[in-house]
């Protein structure tokens, strides 16, 4: 039986299923996530659609320098999107950096809602001096914005792929940590999580197995809205040559490289990665807005 | 009230100190610059000279004391790069940087809050989508990759406006800014609409829920009951109740304007302190790194004491939670 026809008969849904309905409603957001799928699979498959290795000094020729898009190389293939100064084909480069930007955003969101979802747990659980302290921590970190905390960061961690996600990691813990703190606070009034404490569960049990899992819907939310964040993030702090080294080339970091030679016309080098990072982040958000409106339960039906 | 004035200053100087220990000792852990200042062939005595000429011969927590003794007096420093006080540096690019911020949120004001409202008050025409759909876009750009665009629309391609620096200023009522010449309008234009493209989605966005929400109060349906035309009822009494929320965020996003100006500052090489900063950690000129973090990291608790306090006098349920909390 297809989803759809699984959606309009009742009787037999699974929540997954529902959720896929739910999802599938919107033909933008379904847009979106064929469009992240493409992203990906060209960040994980890098190494097999580009023409040459970027990294590869061997395979670059300086003769091959800042041609426009659609000339051909020395060696024969197309730079389709032009090469830079180092006769770099900016197809392949960006494709590479889109695996050192999508590693490092899906990193540092993995650290952080490892983080934030301990301290809001621990936050909205025990009460009492853990959570105002949690809390205020919480509350005086968000009234920073996330640049001036990175850039406080990076100024004192110095440069570096792991320096980075830790900093990104140190930002946005505290969204996590703010967002689980309120389901669960909610949770823990409920009566299942008062059953299960009344027989008896040890702490763990009922943090991890009955509190958890029903804070996840909005959680999710907040991770897709996060990864975004923390790509577009991660590219301007490369950008301002204080992110990621010069060795992993994110997209950011091609970014900044092409702009000296955006003065004199040569736009492409800037031009193709800022679009490439401008398509990944707007199919993050378009499947993060879908996902908000699906699994907020003031709207469902 | 006086309590949580008290206690909400005695929190705000505890960050302040946190922060200070956090920057000083960490920027002290990385790098040192009398690497960077003496030549390699230096010998022993004359690079033990240029520590002791620096005070970098004292153990880190001498150096910090005598950091913060000097800091209550304003003395942060002085920069290695340019030999002057990192304050004086830093006071002195601060003007450009609040031109920038302070034109790119008025702007933000003249051309966000007149789409949101239509969007608003018409959600169903194709404008209002077409507004809404840009502003969907402004918050998934990346700020620096638009200021790299309109560099290679606007000076590139039709040479309209010139891309770095800030031209030439005039001082009027004392104060010396770029906005009061035509050359240093010009210079402003590019890199205030780069720094407002945020700020104009966040107000469309603002007003237009502001707006719809309104339209649908009962005051809304009294006063055109009353006779009053459209226009009036709009930009008279649904007017003023969309302001609220939006000045409140206006004066929150000051800050983060000021922070955010770092990127437009670096790439229209604008001389505000957000280009210090970045030239100062890229030349590990420790002494600026650790001034501005300090002064901003200062500008913001005051910005956010100043807007608590603010929120506790306009709405008193917050100054009770506070005070039960």
């Amino acid at each position: 039986m297809t989803m759809a026809a699984a959606a309009r008969d009742p009787g037999i849904q699974s929540p997954f299923r529902r959720f896929v309905a739910d999802f599938a409603e919107s033909q933008v957001a379904m847009a979106g996530l064929a469009v992240f799928a493409l992203v990906l699979a060209a960040a994980l498959l890098a190494p097999l659609l580009s023409p040459q290795n970027p990294y590869d000094l061997n395979q670059l020729d300086i003769m091959d320098g800042r041609q426009p898009p659609m000339a051909k190389s020395m060696e024969g293939f197309v730079f389709w999107l032009g090469s830079d100064d180092q006769g770099r084909d900016m197809l392949s480069a960006i494709f590479y950096g889109l695996r050192t930007s999508l590693g490092v955003g899906a990193m540092s969101a993995v650290g952080a809602l490892a983080l934030g979802m301990a301290a809001g747990l621990l936050a909205a659980y025990f009460g009492g001096r853990v959570e105002s302290v949690v809390m205020r921590i919480v509350d005086i970190q968000l009234s920073f914005p996330s640049i001036l905390v990175a850039l406080i960061l990076l100024a004192v961690l110095g440069q570096g792929t792991w320096k980075i996600i830790l900093a990104l990691i140190c930002v946005q813990w505290a969204y996590y940590a703010r967002t689980v703190r309120g389901t669960a606070l909610v949770e823990r009034r409920k009566e299942y999580t008062e059953a299960a404490r009344c027989l008896a569960l040890g702490h763990r049990r009922i943090v991890f197995r009955h509190l958890l899992p029903n804070c996840l819907p909005p959680l999710i939310v907040v991770v897709t809205v996060q990864v975004a964040h923390a790509i577009a993030l991660e590219a301007t702090l490369s950008f301002l040559g204080i992110g990621l080294p010069i060795t992993e080339p994110s997209l950011g970091l091609l970014i900044a490289n092409g702009f000296e030679y955006l003065l004199s016309g040569k736009y492409w080098i800037s031009f193709f990665p800022g679009v490439a990072l401008l398509v990944t982040i707007v199919s993050i958000n378009l499947v993060g807005d879908q996902l908000r409106d699906v699994l907020n339960p003031r709207l469902q039906k | 009230m006086t309590v949580f004035v008290i206690r909400r200053l005695m929190q705000s100087g505890l960050v302040l100190f946190v922060m200070s220990l956090i920057v000083f000792f960490g920027v002290y852990a990385i790098g040192d610059p009398v690497e960077i200042f003496i030549s390699p062939e230096a010998d022993q005595i004359e690079r033990e000279r240029a520590k002791a000429a620096l005070g970098l011969d004292r153990p880190v927590w001498a150096q910090y004391f005598a950091f913060l003794g000097a800091a209550f007096q304003g003395d942060l420093g002085r920069s290695f790069v340019f030999n002057m006080p990192a304050i004086t540096l830093i006071l002195q690019r601060m003007p450009a940087t609040l031109e920038l911020a302070v034109s790119a949120l008025l702007l933000g004001i003249v051309v966000g809050l007149p789409l949101g409202m239509y969007a608003g008050y018409r959600p169903d025409s194709a404008g209002a989508k077409a507004i809404l759909a840009t502003s969907i876009l402004g918050f998934s750009l990346p700020t620096f990759w638009v200021g790299l665009m309109l560099i290679m629309f606007f000076a590139v391609n039709l040479g309209w406006l010139p891309s770095t620096g800030r031209g030439e200023t005039a001082t009027y009522l004392g104060i010396t800014s770029s906005l009061f010449t035509i050359d240093g309008l010009r210079h402003l234009a590019m890199p205030a609409l780069n720094l407002a493209l945020f700020k104009i989605s966040l107000i469309i966005r603002l007003a237009r829920a502001g707006m719809r929400e309104n339209m649908l109060m009962d005051y809304v349906r009294f006063a055109r009951a009353k006779g009053l035309p459209m226009r009036r009822v709009v930009f008279v009494h649904v007017f003023k109740n969309i302001l609220i929320p939006i000045v409140t965020v206006i004066g929150l996003e000051l800050g983060s304007t000021i922070a955010f100006a770092v990127v437009t500052e670096s790439i229209f090489a604008w001389p505000g302190m957000g280009k210090l900063i970045i030239d100062s950690i890229q030349r590990l000129d420790r002494p600026v790194i650790v001034a501005y973090l300090c002064i901003i990291v200062f500008m913001f608790i005051v910005i956010n004491l100043v807007v608590d306090i603010l929120y506790s006098v306009l709405d008193p349920r917050v100054r009770l939670s506070e005070a039960k909390g």
